[in-house]
């Protein structure tokens, strides 16, 4: 298909049960849709979990997506975001030589801080938009970071 | 109640009206077996493979209505299963598949006869289950029945470890199932009728499409009265045949790759395509850029997923069809039937260009006489399952189906093997009426042993073998697209399979004329007993017309016309 392909963001709320996890993920490598990133965590006081699953494709494809998801059986709700609000965290390991007041100041300005400090190491986190954090990750490789996670991302509708 | 897991699997498919169960024992799903033993609620159909207890309680569930049941042990009782349930998910068709597995404490540890049985139905069931307690077991026995029968059929999976079988548990079936996250959408949009019928209204040349899910949705009466109170003509899906009776006016005939010319070319030349319980499947569409390319979409159908996914709807309207078509029939007076003749007069003018027919040869039988020929000798009373190849295309094209459910064949899967054990399951859930599978001589070899299940339980299936000595339909294509390299695809070397029929105490024939084949199919169906009637064909027909794969359906190869 030759349709413009985009970023979307898909929240599904899903039973709390075996195997959920590899229904939504066998949907995905079985149709060919690509994921991005994956969260997922139980909703408080709930028999309910909220998957937060970045993906891509055209409009057609995101709209088969959403309709085959909600074809599974312990699928609940599936929203596909058009206005929300999108954060991941990311954590990176710098060498406790590496000049740590620049570090964070820069953590700072994307809602982040360092986190630990040990012999070798210190261990700093931000929390932004994907977006910033992407830009985080490539402003900080100056410093030589030795270890970086990212979360994936979590969203809300406004 | 409190009693064993095993128990309360037969108490359970008791409580659903289970009647036939087709299956194969092994290890795992002893304890079950034993209570199988002990019972006479429902019959249990041995068949001799396990992917063939699943082909049978397809066409159980299909001839019937009902769900399928069939139950098999672990490991390699399970794959074998495997085809039966991808097959049954390609075509929609309810079943329960109960598979026992190892023990609870074994799983995860290879096991013998371990498999990771949900891992792999995961993506060919509607839904599937791997039951850890007892207590759980009537819960998801009932929602089992439920999912598959509800909304868009489709078979489930019930993976049950044998120490769950043994297990004493409470047993309660009368919990109405609770299922928060499924409930299926079977009332079409008021609205969204009402402006799809104005469309029809105003429309110059539209056309019924109608697909599998109106058998499944048991609408096909109410289809055949849509379609007469507005007078629009139809085309069928191959899952579609017996919705229009045969020699119904507005039938132009079948859609597609093997499609006739006019049904095609009405397709093309529609300003209004009405798609009911029909999937746009690629075999149908051909070239999807080129298809009903003028026109404007109504679809109607209880899986959401389907519309939209290849052709755009205009007027999408998800539910079930039979609502939706009762809801149409209320206000179909708006559309003027007799508006539609000129319409219907170019589509007559198609149909007379480019008939849909073949060329009798002198020497040797044609497969489309043979099946012309059943269609006149059994009509209506036969219910006709196939194989998968051109034989199957053949049937499509020249039975005269008269009603639902009367045509069973794999159509999503294309699964060469299906017919054999589909029939006997056909036969179990209508046993008054004749079973017919029209087969060819390479897929019968795939499950020729349910000859013995036949022979065993009495179910008379007749086998009619188009025997052209190829796998025909690979055969065609290499002869087309593969400038005549007929790799692997001579069948040359065969079984005798009059010997091999009776070899398991069925009957056997072997007919090359006419005269033989009539004589021959009214002594099977007086004998009563299974049969195959080997028909030597012509080897080298062609199925036509077709779409070739990716083409356009206007542009299709015809039948050569016959120098005079
Ligand atoms: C299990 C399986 N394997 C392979 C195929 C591919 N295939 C489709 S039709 C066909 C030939 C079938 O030959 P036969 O049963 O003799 O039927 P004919 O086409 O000759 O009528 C084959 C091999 C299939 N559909 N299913
Ligand atoms: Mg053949």
């Amino acid at each position: 298909m030759t349709e413009n392909s985009e970023r979307r963001v898909i929240s599904v709320i899903v039973v709390n049960e075996a195997s959920v996890l590899s229904r939504i993920t066998d949907l995905f490598s079985g149709r060919g849709y690509n994921i991005t990133s994956l969260t997922v965590a139980p909703i408080p006081d709930s028999k309910y979990s909220r998957l937060t699953i970045a993906t891509s494709g055209s409009v057609r494809v995101i709209e088969q997506i959403t309709k085959q998801l909600h074809k599974l059986i312990p699928v609940l709700r599936v929203y596909e975001h058009a206005d929300l609000v999108e954060k991941e965290m990311a954590m990176v390991k710098f060498p406790i030589t590496e000049n740590l007041s620049d570090i964070n100041t820069l953590c700072e300005a994307y809602n982040g801080k360092i986190v630990n400090v040990g012999e070798n190491v210190i261990i700093a986190m931000v929390a932004d938009e994907p977006k910033r954090v992407e830009n985080f990750l490539k402003v900080i490789k100056r410093y030589n970071p030795k270890e970086i996670v990212r979360s994936g991302a979590v969203a809300l509708e406004r | 109640m409190q009693i064993s897991g095993a128990q309360m699997v037969i108490e359970a498919l008791t409580l659903e009206g289970v009647d036939t169960v087709f299956g194969y024992p092994g290890g795992a799903i002893m304890n079950v077996y034993d209570e199988i033993y002990k019972q006479d609620k429902f019959q249990h159909i041995l068949n001799r493979h396990e992917q063939a207890a699943v082909h049978a309680a397809e066409g159980y569930a299909k001839a019937s209505g009902k769900v399928g049941v069939a139950m098999i042990t672990s490991g390699p009782g399970f794959t074998n299963a495997v085809t039966g349930l991808a097959d049954a998910y390609m075509d929609s068709i309810p079943l329960v598949v109960i598979s026992g597995q190892v023990p609870m404490s074994l799983i995860g540890t290879d096991a013998f006869q371990e498999i990771d049985a949900v891992g792999i139905s995961r993506s060919c069931t509607k839904h599937n289950y791997l039951v850890t307690d007892a207590k759980d077991l009537p819960r998801i026995l009932k929602e089992a029945f439920y999912i598959a029968a509800s909304g868009r059929p489709g078979p489930v999976h019930v993976d049950i470890p044998k120490d769950v079988t043994a297990q004493i548990a409470e047993f309660d079936y009368s919990q109405p199932v609770k299922l928060e996250t499924y409930k299926p959408h079977t009332k079409g949009n008021p609205r969204q009728i009402k402006k799809a019928i104005e469309a029809m209204a105003d429309s110059k040349r539209p056309l019924f499409y109608l697909g599998g899910g109106i058998i499944n949705a048991n609408a096909a009466y109410e289809v055949r009265e849509l379609v007469h109170k507005t007078g629009i003509p139809a085309v069928e899906t191959f899952m579609a045949r017996g919705v229009l009776a045969h020699d119904d006016e507005h039938l132009i005939g079948m859609l597609g790759m093997h499609g006739s010319y006019a049904a095609n070319m009405a397709m093309s030349e529609t300003d209004l395509v009405i798609a009911l319980g029909a999937r746009f499947d690629d075999r149908v569409t051909g070239k999807l850029s080129e298809f009903a390319k003028n026109a404007a979409v109504i679809h109607v159908d209880i899986d959401p997923a389907s519309i939209s996914k290849l052709v755009n709807a205009d007027f999408p309207i998800v539910g079930d069809v039979k609502n939706v078509v009762n809801e149409m029939l209320e206000i179909s007076s708006k559309i003027d039937a007799s508006k539609f003749e000129s319409w219907r007069e170019t589509i007559n003018n198609f149909d007379d260009l480019h008939p849909l027919t073949y060329h009798e040869d002198s020497e040797k039988l044609k497969p489309q006489w043979v099946i012309e020929r059943v269609g006149e000798l059994l009509g209506d009373d036969a219910n006709i399952s196939t194989d998968v190849g051109q034989h199957q295309m053949w049937t499509a094209q020249f039975y005269p189906f008269s009603r639902p459910r009367q045509f069973i064949s794999s159509g999503g899967l294309g699964t060469m093997g299906f017919g054999f054990p589909a029939a006997l399951g056909v036969k179990a859930a209508a046993p008054q009426q004749t079973s017919v599978n029209f087969t060819g001589d390479g897929s019968i070899l795939m499950n020729c042993q349910e000859l013995m299940t036949a022979v065993e339980k009495k179910l008379p299936v007749i086998n009619i073998i188009l025997n052209n000595n190829y796998l025909g339909m690979v055969r065609q294509w290499q002869t087309l697209f593969y400038d005549k390299r007929h790799s692997e695809t001579d069948l040359s070397v065969q079984p005798d399979f009059v010997k091999l029929s009776e070899a398991f105490g069925g009957i056997g024939y072997r007919v090359s004329t006419k005269e033989e084949f009539d004589a021959a199919l009214k002594d099977a169906v007086e004998k009563n007993v299974v049969a195959f009637i080997e028909v030597i064909v012509h080897r080298l027909e062609n199925v036509m017309p077709m779409v070739p794969s990716g083409g356009s359906l206007f542009n299709m190869m015809l039948l050569e016309k016959k120098e005079k």
